[in-house]
């Protein structure tokens, strides 16, 4: 076990290494630097200036290298647009606001997805079975800007309690939670019904049944306790997408997080929060990524056999 | 000898798109206390589906008791609510089924899937529980049963995990165990194993047993009286010595006629059966074995032979047994 684990976190700062060096490339491989688009109303001798307190005259293999060695102390370095935050305070700002959105998200997600493909799956061709897979389609097909429009106009404005936008409060989180939580609902529950219908129709439900247990027990104990498996899998990537932040419901509902230095920072070529943002969602991402296959190895009993080799 | 299980006319269909699939058409036969039976036909016949209708235990719908009775200590199983049947189930009646690679859940510890009915039945502390498992792999034959207990089943083997099956139906020492083709997906030596087994545990605990298989083989050394099956139909029953020596229905010898011998010309090819069963969407009117038997007269098409007793337990189904009817060869076994 530990041997895996530490074989694992070996993986885990390779993967963001390889991470931090591509974007070093691409975000270097585009013409031009933060401060170009603006060169015409700056002397060049500011200019100059400019480059050189940001390090962006020294060669691309001096400013990767620069760059590593700050990561490994945990600087993300200035923004190139802020005066006032460094890019550490600016996740440091961000991160906890979109965190907060994404673990309510994540739980409306994870207790309705699941329960609603079980439905569906017990109540196969049913009525229950056509109300979940409705609500799923549009789930994942309904764009999130779309349904946080629709919430703003049919929910904020008829319910005074519940505000159309603004932080601070709990009752600010709602509307923008259940928006970031449909899609990855609906993709839960499908995937639950898909495999509950799978596990329903395994010999070992036959064997739980002719023991005389009562169906909600087979039903609990023997199918959904398999069929829950593939989502564990895929929470990886839901969970650490949801953590940092979408920049859509970010922007329509005013929250003040991490999801819109995401796009901004892109079309601000801001380099180091570019670099800042991209290396920590790498980090969350790599990091769910563990977590959820411990969680597996506990949840399944032949993976870990398997990876602990015996 | 007194009855336990006694199935009267039993037809069991399925509703399907297609239409109604008539996999079981009035079945009638008994088991009595401490003996096997053995149920045997080839496959798709409707073995199983005569063995889970005896637990209610097919999906309903599309499943249906179309007619008939299924009288168990004198109760009619069909008649019974779910309610009813989950505390017959694992209780009085337990089934083994075909696959032990895929009859146990992987996810849950053997010693619990063991139990976890017994629990239920009896009311049992966790403790207790836990004791009765080991008790009860100890009682099949697996090795080291307290650490065995804790294990998931795929740390079983094949042989070792239809050991747990038999232990998980035997726990709450049931009147009526169902062996729905226990030795099908096990290699020959571990097949005499689990049936030697099968055999200890029934002297053990005077446990009637229904054993499906179609491998004629395990019939001959196991079972107490044969039925035959064929296209939802029971064409002749018997003991095993009347089966086996004197089989008077033309499936039968030709199903006992398909074993490969070990006194066989190594030249000679393998006997199949010609052709294939009727479909049973639109099952046939007289003799299911019609189309494939080499006696068949034109009676067979249109009419199905009531039994004939030939013994006390020996009957069979066929027009053959007509007093005017051409005799033909017996004997059966080529």
């Amino acid at each position: 076990m530990t041997k895996y684990l530490l074989k694992r976190l070996v993986m885990v700062v390779i993967t963001i290494w390889i991470v931090i060096t591509i974007t070093f490339a691409l975000m270097h491989s585009v013409p031009g630097n933060p401060f170009a688009t603006e060169n015409k109303n700056i002397p060049p001798i500011v200019y100059e200036n400019l480059l050189k307190k940001y390090g962006l005259d020294k060669p691309y293999s001096e400013q990767y290298v620069m760059y590593l060695k700050n990561i490994i102390r945990g600087d993300f370095g200035d923004s190139m647009k802020s005066d006032t935050e460094t890019v550490n305070e600016m996740i440091g700002r961000g991160f906890p606001v979109s965190a907060r959105l994404g673990v309510q998200a994540l739980l409306i997600a994870l207790i309705f997805g699941p329960a609603l493909g079980a439905i569906a799956a017990l109540f196969q061709n049913k009525g229950p079975d056509y109300i979940a897979m409705i609500i799923s389609i549009i789930g994942v097909s309904v764009p999130s800007f779309l349904l946080g429009a629709f919430l703003i106009q049919f929910i904020a404005s008829n319910i005074e309690w519940i505000p159309i936008g603004g932080w601070g409060e709990f009752r600010h989180t709602i509307l923008p939670s259940f928006a970031l939580a449909l899609m990855p609902l609906a993709q839960t529950a499908r995937l639950m019904r898909s495999s509950m219908l799978e596990i329903l129709g395994q010999d070992y439900i036959k064997t739980a049944r002719s023991k005389g247990i009562s169906k909600t027990a087979v039903i609990i104990k023997h199918a959904v306790r398999n069929a829950i498996l593939p989502i564990v899998s895929i929470l990886g990537t839901t969970v650490s997408n949801l953590l940092v932040g979408s920049f859509v419901i970010e922007k329509i509902f005013g929250i003040p997080g991490l999801g819109m230095f995401f796009t901004t920072s892109v079309f601000n070529r801001d380099y180091t929060l570019i670099m800042g943002v991209t290396v920590f969602y790498a980090i969350i991402l790599v990091t769910a990524l563990l977590v959820v296959d411990i969680a597996y190895m506990l949840v399944d009993p032949r993976i870990r056999l398997t990876k602990e080799g015996r | 000898m007194e009855k336990l299980l006694d199935v009267k006319d039993l037809a069991v269909s399925f509703k399907t798109f297609f239409g109604e699939v008539e996999a079981v058409r009035g079945v009638s036969f008994h088991v009595n206390k401490g003996e096997t039976v053995a149920l045997v036909g080839e496959s798709g016949c409707g073995k199983s589906v005569t063995a889970s209708s005896i637990m209610q235990l097919l999906p309903m719908p599309p499943a249906f008791y179309k007619n008939g009775q299924i009288l168990f200590n004198g109760e009619d199983i069909v008649q019974k609510s779910e309610k009813e049947m989950q505390k017959i189930r694992g209780n009085e009646i337990s089934m083994i089924f075909q696959d032990p690679m895929t009859s146990l859940n992987p996810t849950m510890r053997v010693g619990k899937q063991i139990v976890e009915g017994l629990i239920k039945h009896h009311n049992l502390s966790q403790d207790e529980a836990e004791k009765r498992a080991v008790e009860m792999l100890d009682l099949v034959s697996v090795p080291q049963p307290e650490k065995r207990v804790k294990q998931y089943p795929h740390e079983f083997s094949g042989g070792m995990r239809q050991r747990v099956m038999i232990a998980l139906a035997m726990v709450s020492n049931p009147k009526l165990l169902i062996a729905d083709e226990p030795t099908t997906a096990l290699d020959v030596t571990i097949q005499a194993q689990i049936l030697e087994l099968m055999k200890s545990i029934q002297e053990k605990f005077g446990t009637s047993i229904i054993l499906i298989t179609h491998d004629l083989g395990v019939v001959a050394d196991m079972s107490d009286r044969v039925i035959v099956m064929y296209a939802g139909q029971l064409l002749e029953g018997g003991t095993v010595d009347e089966i086996f020596t004197n089989p008077k229905h033309p499936y039968t010898r030709k199903l006992l006629g398909s074993v490969p011998r070990l006194d066989m010309d190594r030249s000679e090819s393998l006997h199949a059966i010609d052709g294939t069963p009727p479909d049973l969407y639109i099952p046939p009117k007289g003799c299911p074995f019609f189309d494939r038997c080499d006696n068949a007269m034109v009676i067979c098409k249109e009419n199905m032979r009531e039994r004939d007793y030939h013994t006390n337990s020996h009957y069979s189904c066929c027009w053959l047994n007509h007093p005017m009817a051409k005799k033909v060869a017996e004997g059966g076994v080529r």
